[in-house]
């Protein structure tokens, strides 16, 4: 299950949701709001997602992860709106018979998150500018990732 | 020509001023559509680096569109 939260993300209880008596093994990805980027102070991030296109790719890799690493249990929040340092951005969780498949399903779905699904990030900066990341600055210099 | 509504999102959005606006375009493609935007609103991120759905569905740039489609245009995406 992914979902699209615009509140602060309430790790403790997603990782009570994944509970399953025939869980071996859990692991849980954050990313957090980080104070830099490619030398520039980062003051806030921003967050926009097209939610329905969200749910329907966020399903996709899900479902792809489950079928490469068969685990128990997943699910992933990612956050929209207005973040600041240090808060939680995108959450993920994976409860499995073994760790084996909860490490490598939970590194699977952030990975294609990060790259499939309709979700834009604005950094804002020390210096009062912002940019969009993967856009504009960070095309310009060749580095889009 | 087709009536065709565009949405933008994220830079697109801003590069607009709208977030939404329906266009008379000769576009036979979802790339022609990018490319008719693109020399609209002055953008110049290269479109391999942006995704397109129509209709709500994700599609190919070559994907036909047809009159009266919705053409969802998103720029680079940066989830996490």
């Amino acid at each position: 299950m992914i979902e699209v939260a615009d509140a602060p993300i309430d790790t403790a209880a997603l990782q009570r949701s994944l509970e399953n008596p025939a869980a071996g093994g859990y692991c849980a990805f954050e990313g957090w709001v980080r104070n830099e980027n490619e030398g520039h102070a980062v003051e806030r991030l921003e967050y926009e997602a097209y939610e329905p296109l969200v749910a329907v790719e966020g399903e996709k890799v899900i479902a792809e992860a489950r079928e490469r690493f068969p685990f128990l249990e997943a699910r992933c929040v990612h956050r929209v709106g207005l973040l600041e340092l240090g808060e939680c951005a995108v959450w993920i969780g994976v409860a499995s018979k073994h760790r084996d498949e909860a490490f490598k399903a939970c590194r699977y779905i952030i990975d294609e998150i990060k790259v499939r699904l309709p979700i834009w990030k604005k950094e804002h900066y020390a210096d009062g500018d912002s940019g969009w990341v993967n856009c504009e600055r960070c095309a310009q210099h060749g580095n889009a990732k | 020509m087709k009536s065709l509504t565009v949405r933008y999102f994220a830079m697109f959005r801003e590069h607009a001023g709208v977030a939404e606006e329906t266009l008379e375009l000769d576009a036979a493609t979802a790339r022609d559509v990018f490319e008719a935007t693109r020399a609209r609103h002055g953008s110049h991120e290269p479109l391999g680096h942006c995704k397109v759905a129509i209709n709500e569905t994700m599609a190919d740039w070559d994907a036909p569109v047809s009159d009266g489609d919705t053409v969802l245009l998103f720029p680079p995406v940066a989830g996490g």
